[in-house]
């Protein structure tokens, strides 16, 4: 069971470097999707808390919203969108590879120096919820899109939810429902925003939404 | 109809809010939800705030409408209205969760649900500055609150020793043998990440622009009720802290980054242009305000507390008072307007400068009283420093806005008033300005025994008094 568990960490570790360097955003929307299947898997793979059928089901609904609906929203909001352009990262993608294993070394270090009260069923599983968190934010500041932004705000939301799964988290099984419900809530949302910004903007770069600062300087 | 039912739900939610001060319910779903002193407070602002912004919106919506009846843009407004009206009691019920939810999970869950239902009101006029505001706003909150997830987290671990349930009672009863490099790391996520919604500088950059580019009813909302919501998350987990002897660890982050949101606003307000953003950073300097109160302690608890029920009711009202002005003026330009004082719009403007006077503090303004007494308490624990970058911030900040009041209010008024108001029609988009100056005037005059016993109860628990 052990080593299943680290091949799926060793894998989250790589979706991670990958959605840094991916030019298509296609490519990156089946990455974020596949990661966040394999972390909701992680709470029924660990046989932590001995499986209840709260665990069973949050799992899978967790595994039905990353793996089918956020894809399907995302593809949806891509294709309404029209982005025809790829990633655009700010700084290009070696910058945004080196980016991503710093990151992995300092969750490394971040994670070695908590305490923790009882051994995990894996090592690693700490420092790459940290990492996967990391990328997400660095996603997030690095990408123009709007879209790419939505999905860094994916990643993120996964590595905590691996955090959890990865820590406990005996969570009664309604709060992790209504934590599900939220990301979802939120990814739609966004999701409308998208749309709306594409149709008043004719594409989503978030450079355009630039207008509201201080100091304007009077013409 | 639409209309009248907001007003409806507004009123019962009202009246309901009252009934608990009389009889405070039992605790429902094994203390998940539960009500004490503090979350009361917090839902009485709120249900106050509601009631006044439905009768606000009523008329707004009513004059909205008037104008573009004819156009062809009838069929969409129509549409955005109902998307607006169920937002806004979807927010009002989301709000209402997070005062009454014990267990630290539901309140963020509920916290979340306030950012997502308030976004699509932020976007309600439909432009691009709107547009730009609202994806700031969610992006920039939602990263926010996703680090307060993550102290959700931590704090879960912290608690593991303890039966591992995140209810706030449970959790103080226990709080002595909870973990503390866990508990330490969990307070700081979260005073992040509910700090980023409450608008504390340097999180605050979303908040000017949602501020500015919202219906004025929703700025109001979010300026009075919506950052309080996430100020009870952060009260939430200090209430932790302070049981397991972290109080003077967090005390100092909440004064460090307390100073810095009323430097930050101070500095802002100098050079401000709009004045709905005037307005909005007037809020995080108040942020500011309620986090080094806590920080302080003691007696500036109660201060404190008392500056959130004064700046809530105040900068609702000022915000009101600024969307009748812009649906006079058609301009949030400070330079373009003058005269506010003069015949058509005397009432706004009156109220206008009223409300200046009140938010900064002059008495009998309540904020006057809050503000005072966290600046005694500073000099008396001899804090010198912190009440002299205290006391001159807020000088800066009220030079900074007698500069923006004074040249819009006097002088002769632009020639080009769009419509002109009739008396009659601007009562009920007046009146409920009127009605939280009158009370803010009244808490600094009178403090009501009642009012003094709730305070204070809810200021011991969170360490003072």
């Amino acid at each position: 069971m052990n080593s299943w568990i680290d091949l799926i960490i060793i894998l989250i570790v790589l979706m991670n470097l990958m959605m840094l360097s991916s030019s298509r955003i296609t490519t990156c929307i089946r990455i974020a999707a596949f990661q966040g299947v394999l972390i909701a898997l992680m709470p029924i793979m660990a046989g932590y808390h001995s499986m209840t059928t709260g665990v069973v089901i949050s799992s899978l609904v967790s595994i039905i919203l990353k793996g089918v609906v956020f894809p399907s929203l995302l593809f949806r909001a891509q294709r309404e969108a029209n982005i025809r352009k790829e990633v655009e990262p700010i700084g290009g993608y070696p910058l945004s590879l080196l980016a991503g294993v710093a990151m992995f070394l300092i969750s490394c270090w971040l994670s070695s120096r908590l305490p923790y009260a009882r051994p995990l069923f894996s090592e690693m599983v700490v420092p790459v919820s940290f990492a996967t968190f990391f990328t997400g934010v660095f996603i997030i500041v690095s990408r123009m899109k709007a879209l790419t932004q939505v999905l860094g705000y994916l990643v993120l939301e996964s590595g905590i939810y691996l955090f959890g799964a990865a820590l406990l988290v005996e969570q009664s099984f309604l709060v992790e429902l209504a934590i599900l419900l939220d990301i979802f809530v939120a990814v739609f949302v966004m999701g409308i925003a998208i749309f709306h910004i594409s149709r008043e903007f004719d594409n989503i770069d978030t450079q355009n939404l630039s207008e509201l600062k201080d100091w304007v300087v009077s013409k | 109809m639409r209309r009248g039912l907001i007003v409806l739900s507004c009123g019962v939610h009202l009246a309901l809010a009252c009934s608990v001060w009389v009889v405070r319910p039992d605790a429902l779903l094994n203390g998940y939800f539960a009500i004490d002193s503090l979350g009361l407070i917090f839902l009485t602002i709120t249900s106050l705030l509601f009631f006044g912004a439905a009768v606000y919106t009523a008329a707004y919506l009513a004059g909205q409408k008037e104008r573009t009846e004819h156009s062809a843009a009838y069929g969409e407004l129509f549409s955005v209205e109902a998307t607006f009206s169920g937002c806004l009691l979807l927010l009002l019920s989301t709000m209402t969760t997070v005062m009454v939810s014990q267990h630290l999970a539901v309140l963020w869950v509920a916290i979340e649900a306030t950012t997502l239902a308030s976004a699509p009101l932020i976007y309600f006029h439909r432009t691009k500055r709107s547009l730009e505001a609202t994806w700031k706003y969610l992006l920039i909150c939602s990263v926010g609150i996703a680090l307060a997830l993550l102290g959700i987290f931590f704090l879960a671990v912290a608690n593991m020793n303890n039966s591992g349930d995140l209810v706030l009672a449970k959790m103080l009863e226990n709080a002595g043998r909870m973990n503390m490099p866990w508990l330490k790391v969990a307070f700081l996520l979260l005073f992040v990440g509910y700090g980023t919604k409450m608008g504390l500088a340097p999180f605050h950059t979303w908040l000017p622009d949602a501020h500015s580019e919202a219906p004025s009813v929703v700025s109001a909302l979010l300026s009075g009720a919506l950052l309080n919501c996430a100020f009870l998350g952060i009260l939430r987990i200090y209430q932790i802290c302070l049981a397991s002897g972290l109080g003077q660890y967090c005390r100092e982050i909440f004064i460090v980054f307390g100073l810095l949101s009323v430097l930050f606003a101070a500095i802002f307000i100098l050079g401000q242009a709009d004045y709905k953003r005037m307005l909005a950073y007037s809020s995080v300097e108040h942020m500011g305000i309620l986090s080094l109160g806590l920080g302080l302690g003691q007696t500036a608890v109660f201060g404190a507390l008392i500056n959130m029920l004064g700046h809530s009711l105040t900068k609702a009202g000022l915000f009101f008072v600024a969307g009748n002005i812009l649906s006079y003026c058609k301009t949030k330009k400070i330079s373009d307007i003058h005269g506010l004082i003069m015949a058509p719009t005397q009432v706004t403007g009156i109220l206008w400068f009223l409300g200046f006077l009140l938010i900064t503090g002059t008495p009998p303004s309540g904020i006057f009283l809050g503000k005072f007494i966290i600046l005694k308490e500073a000099l008396f624990q001899g804090n010198y420093l912190i009440a002299l970058i205290f006391l001159s911030a807020l000088a800066i900040v009220f030079i900074g806005m007698a500069r923006i009041f004074i040249s819009m209010t006097q002088g002769l008024p632009a020639e080009n008033l769009s419509n002109t108001p009739s008396a009659q029609k601007t009562v009920w988009l007046t009146a409920p300005s009127a009605v939280f100056f009158a009370v803010v005037i009244i808490i600094g005059i009178y403090f009501p025994p009642w009012l003094t016993h709730i305070l204070s109860s809810a200021a011991k628990e969170l360490g003072g008094f």
